[in-house]
């Protein structure tokens, strides 16, 4: 047959591509129970670190087991209603109405007490955001916070990744003292907010920081009803 | 090179070893730099980075040298593309599952392999044009010389950046400033201009120790 004639160009590529599409295919259903379970033992350490509790990959499921000690799921009322808290994709979640939408959340025991962990997700410049923040049975005190992202910019953005990010959220409040849910303010120096409700913003990452800020703010205002309740 | 030629005869030894030193992919010809300045950070990134890199050279220019015959020309580079695209894809789906901290650490980078000028080039060069062991041989060649480069500029970087090597701690916590000793890690090791140097450097070296290389 004619190397370089249209048919057998056509018959090569599509043969071609059925081949390499049967292989890829193989190895990546054959591969992915392993994966999955990558991706959960890393979701148990972002958890745990949301409460300040550092774990590699192969301690996490051991001190996760230990620490989380129950996990419910809670609608926008604060009514607790069925669900595997763990296994909830806020990915899904999010694309529901809020009043929809099952809300995990993870209680930690701790030497300080219980922590209530919510898991939260939003939009950064690139790409979806995520974290886990920690809460002090007041349901008002941050005990901790740990956000993560798929695409944001390295040196910019990306740094809601760092310590150095995260650890001024500690001690930081989301209510105020009338009992409205204010959140945390990411702020930038021109803007002025409590000292107790703001932590400083990202320079050259302003995008994915008010991202990070509505994030906050969105997720905390579907647990409101539940933190109220909680509280009294 | 005839069919009786033994398998590691002294012409197919030298496909391994002309690559690692006179023909040195990121040395010499200066291909591939970008991702050597990305994943050196640190050495453990740069091994994986360097087994992967030959595994999928070796093997795209062996699945390439079989398919020589009957790759259509006005497609071949996209036939080559989709045989890269496939190996990398497989290479990072096995990472994910089995080493999946380094998989995160080198995040886009393997995906970044399909780019790799090297692979195209070597492909384009040899395996189009040559048998599958010899391109097999030229393949783990080039992949090798690439990673040398790597690890040397790797293990450079994450001792002087962050006094250790291979995740190991080298330097004692004692000496360190902030435990009242005199040392530092120096902070600009572990950015990228510093990898830019580290390979001026080895060229460097490598040109004033090799007479092949030296130009008039």
């Amino acid at each position: 047959m004619d190397r370089n004639g249209n048919t057998y160009t056509f018959i090569y590529a599509a043969i071609l591509v059925i081949i390499v599409a049967a292989v890829l295919s193989a190895v990546a259903m054959s591969l992915k129970p392993f994966q999955k379970r990558n991706f959960e033992i890393e979701k148990k350490q972002n958890i745990l670190a949301s409460v300040n509790i550092t774990s590699t990959s192969k301690n996490a499921e051991e001190i996760y087991a230990q620490k989380i000690v129950k996990s419910y799921v809670v609608d926008i009322h604060g009514n607790q209603i069925e669900g595997d808290a763990f296994n909830i994709s806020l990915k899904k979640e999010h694309a529901k109405k809020a009043e929809n939408r099952s809300l995990p959340v993870f209680e930690c025991e701790t030497s300080k007490g219980t922590k209530y962990i919510l898991p939260l997700r939003g939009a950064g410049l690139w790409g979806p955001i995520w974290g886990y923040i920690s809460l002090d049975s007041d349901m008002n005190t941050i005990y901790g916070a740990t956000f993560d992202h798929q695409s944001e910019t390295p040196g910019l953005g990306a740094e809601i990744a760092t310590k150095m990010f995260q650890a001024p959220f500690k001690g930081k409040k989301i209510f105020d003292e009338s009992g409205k849910l204010v959140s945390i303010v990411v702020a930038k120096t021109n803007e002025t907010a409590p000292a107790e409700h703001r932590v400083d913003a990202i320079s050259g990452g302003t995008i994915t920081s008010k991202g990070l800020q509505k994030m906050l703010f969105d997720d905390l205002s579907t647990y409101k009803e539940f933190l109220i309740k909680k509280k009294s | 090179m005839s069919e009786r030629d033994p398998l590691f005869s002294k012409k197919n030894l030298k496909l391994i070893s002309d690559p690692i030193n006179n023909s040195n992919p990121i040395t010499v010809q200066v291909l591939g730099i970008c991702s050597a300045l990305a994943v050196t950070a640190q050495l453990k990134p740069a091994v994986v980075m360097s087994l992967s890199v030959i595994a999928v050279l070796a093997l795209a220019n062996v699945i390439i040298s079989l398919l020589r015959n009957t790759i259509p020309n006005r497609i071949r580079i996209i036939v080559q593309l989709v045989i890269i695209a496939a190996l990398v894809i497989l290479v990072d789906q096995i990472l994910k599952a089995f080493v999946y901290d380094v998989s995160k650490e080198l995040s886009v980078f393997v995906g970044l392999i399909i780019t790799n000028c090297i692979l195209m080039g070597r492909i384009e060069a040899f395996a189009l044009g040559n048998k599958p062991w010899q391109s097999f041989l030229d393949g783990i060649g080039n992949g090798a010389g690439y990673g040398a480069i790597l690890i040397i500029i790797a293990f450079f970087r994450e001792l002087l950046g962050s006094g250790s090597v291979y995740g190991f701690k080298i330097v004692p916590d004692s000496w360190y400033i902030t435990n009242g000793g005199f040392y530092s890690n120096n902070g600009m090791m572990i950015l990228p201009p510093m990898a830019l140097i580290t390979v001026g450097i080895i060229i460097w070296v490598q040109r004033s120790r090799n007479s092949k290389l030296i130009e008039d």
